[in-house]
């Protein structure tokens, strides 16, 4: 479904993802982690088309296509989510008017007619359910004054009502407590389908126990150094990253 | 282009003038010559050279005679679902054909009966234009409201604009509301040709005490059109009075709003809306007088300027030193998006009471790329994006706007201007 080939990207002149090799197929779960700055965020915000980030050099096909030279909007027609580590407070826009907008247009664009009012309603109250989220806060301002477990929630509601094929998870655990890790964890778990993947960006394992990999990968300065099972994940919990650091600088020094 | 100088300029509007008002027209005629057109830097027309502009672009200075108007541009004119009273204007004349009325509602000529005391709320000496509508307006309308009376479909003043061998039009207008009355007035203003033309309007409102009247004006004018307004209001204890001026298009645009709160208990609102692109130059200026204890004023005014456009905020509060109490809140937001486009925006505060809770603030900012990313990673398309996150950065005065089908034509033609739909 992705394959990421050499996948380099830089800001500003500095390079952050120094070649990043990733094959996901549909079906499976991919944990990305790795200490501070390593590029997690980075790779997640250049498959979804942040305008910042340069690719340098690199591929990127997403079923077939080339997904680096699709705008960020045909990206998320073509099934690309990414949940955002820090979801934007848009002030005098509504989530349901801005969601009703957004899931028209990726139906148009999937060749679908648009959804009538009470059928877009029906919907959002059936994938509401997913996340335990509360209508009155769907009404409200987008983000704007939601606690940090009720923008996370907000994403994953998102995610459930456009359907994306290949669902980004940036750092969606970060900041949540127990019940609200769970919440959101336990709606990416009934989103997940054979016919799509997930890509779970974290630093922590704990989310892990709740949405559980196939694969873990571990960036650290813009590659990906280690992959393994979720035995990985725990190992790294147990004994943190710096293992790994010493690992990786060392053979680069020989 | 001709270059006409103030003299000629002004003095083919004053042969024109009626007999009518002699002697008010004779006070805005020295007042006029005592003031003259505001100089180029004058502090108060400072970034926008209207002088100037009248100067180079006018070629004719004599006034508009009415057009006529038929029954199908009044339809087409009006907003679609307005239910409501219409009082039809061409050129400043009041077209009682295609007008309706309402219950409580009055009308007649300002030339029918010169007791009308202009001038008594606009006073000639605070603008040369107050100088020179009053010594050179045709005629125009005295609108009443009954004492008592709340008039609760909306008063639709339809203003039809169109250079007829003259080119200036000098709209003039008094509103007199009864104790305990209500009413909501859209001034509206349509351009019938691309000619070029002057508009120099002046609208005095008279409110009773108890009094709610609110004000609309939407400004949609060609972009040949050289305009300035002056609306000032008198504002008696327990009334309110709220002005929305939204403003779209036109060549250069001056707004001078005047509010005067003289009883106790009133509350004076300003907002506003500046969608700007090309080379339109808008420029508002607000002056709110609290005169007593605890009134308040509410002031938001929000432009989004494109291309080259430019837009002047001006916004006076002055608090007299027996006016404590007094809340006043002042805030103005810019998005420019454009390199081009400018914006000058000056809050100005008189404070003479030590009692008061004042706040101003102003904003000159981008679009936030943040969010128009965000929207665009859901599948909205980026002209769409655009248009929803200034939609909502507007959207906060169109929620004052309490006549759904005047919000409605508004939104349509913002959402036209943004090119999306959502």
């Amino acid at each position: 479904m992705l394959s990421i080939k050499n996948l380099h990207a830089s800001i500003e002149g500095t390079p952050i993802l120094r070649g990043i090799n990733l094959e996901v197929k549909a079906g499976e779960v991919h944990a990305i982690m790795g200490p501070n700055g390593s590029g997690k965020s980075t790779l997640a915000s250049v498959l979804a088309g942040r305008e910042e980030y340069e690719v340098t050099e690199g591929q990127v096909l997403f079923q077939g296509k080339e997904l680096l030279e699709l705008s960020p909007e045909d990206r998320a027609r073509e099934g690309v989510f990414l949940a955002f580590q820090y979801p934007i407070e848009i002030p005098g826009v509504s989530t349901t008017n801005f969601l009703r907008t957004a899931l028209n247009q990726v139906r148009e664009y999937r060749g679908l007619e648009p959804l009538d009012a009470v059928k877009f309603l029906s919907l959002m109250k059936e994938k509401m359910a997913l996340v335990e989220i509360d209508q009155k806060l769907l009404s409200r301002s987008l983000n704007e004054g939601f606690s940090g477990g009720e923008k996370k929630r907000n994403e994953i509601f998102q995610m459930a009502m456009l359907e994306p094929v290949l669902s980004i998870l940036d750092e969606t655990d970060s900041g949540l407590d127990i019940d609200a890790l769970r919440i959101v964890s336990n709606g990416v778990n009934k989103l997940k389908s054979e016919k799509t993947a997930t890509i779970v960006v974290t630093h922590y394992q704990r989310l892990l126990d709740y949405i559980v990999p196939d694969f873990v990968h571990v960036l650290y300065k813009g590659r990906i150094v280690k992959s393994g099972t979720k035995e990985l994940a725990l190992e790294l919990e147990e004994k943190g990253y710096d293992w790994i650091k010493e690992e990786v600088d060392s053979t680069a020094t020989v | 282009m001709s270059t006409l100088t103030q003299q000629e300029f002004v003095l083919g509007l004053f042969e024109a003038a009626p007999a009518t008002y002699s002697s008010l027209r004779q006070l805005g005629k020295e007042s006029f010559y005592a003031q003259g057109l505001p100089a180029l830097k004058a502090e108060e027309y400072k970034f926008t050279p209207i002088a100037k502009k009248l100067e180079t672009s006018l070629t004719d200075f004599s006034p508009a005679k009415p057009v006529k108007i038929s029954a199908e541009q009044v339809k087409s004119a009006v907003f679609a679902g307005f239910e409501g009273v219409v009082l039809v204007f061409s050129n400043g004349q009041y077209v009682p054909e295609y007008s309706t009325s309402a219950e409580g509602l009055s009308v007649r000529l300002l030339s029918e009966n010169e007791s009308t005391p202009l001038g008594s709320i606009a006073k000639v000496d605070k603008d040369p234009f107050v100088a020179l509508n009053q010594a050179t307006f045709s005629d125009g309308l005295h609108i009443g409201i009954e004492k008592n009376k709340e008039i609760d479909s909306p008063i639709l003043l339809l203003q039809f604009h169109q250079a007829q061998g003259g080119q200036v039009i000098s709209p003039r207008i008094w509103i007199e509301a009864g104790d305990f009355s209500k009413a909501t007035f859209i001034d509206y203003q349509i351009s019938l040709d691309d000619a070029p033309y002057f508009v120099n309007k002046v609208v005095e409102i008279k409110g009773g005490v108890n009094a709610d009247l609110t004000y609309h004006s939407l400004q949609t004018a060609h972009n040949q059109v050289i305009e300035v307004s002056n609306v000032v209001t008198d504002i008696q204890k327990d009334s309110q009075f709220t002005s929305t001026q939204i403003t779209l298009s036109g060549d250069m645009v001056r707004n001078n709003l005047t509010l005067n709160l003289l009883g106790s208990n009133s509350v004076g609102n300003m907002y506003g809306i500046y969608l700007l692109n090309g080379k339109t130059h808008v420029d508002n200026h607000t002056n709110v007088d609290h005169t007593i204890p605890h009134a308040e004023s509410n002031e938001l005014y929000k432009g989004i300027l494109a291309d080259q456009s430019r837009g002047v905020f001006n916004g006076k509060i002055f608090v007299r030193q027996i006016a404590q109490k007094t809340n006043a809140f002042q805030q103005n937001n810019n998005i420019l998006l454009s390199d081009d486009a400018i914006i000058n925006t000056k809050p100005q505060l008189e404070i003479w009471a030590d009692d008061v809770k004042c706040s101003h603030g102003c904003t000159v900012g981008q679009l936030d790329e943040e969010a128009l990313f965000y929207l665009q990673a859901r599948g909205i398309d980026k002209t769409t994006a655009k248009g929803l996150l200034l939609y909502a950065f507007a959207g906060e005065v169109l929620d004052k706007i309490e006549v759904d089908s005047l919000r409605n034509h508004i939104v349509a033609q913002i959402q036209e201007r943004l090119g999306s739909k959502f």
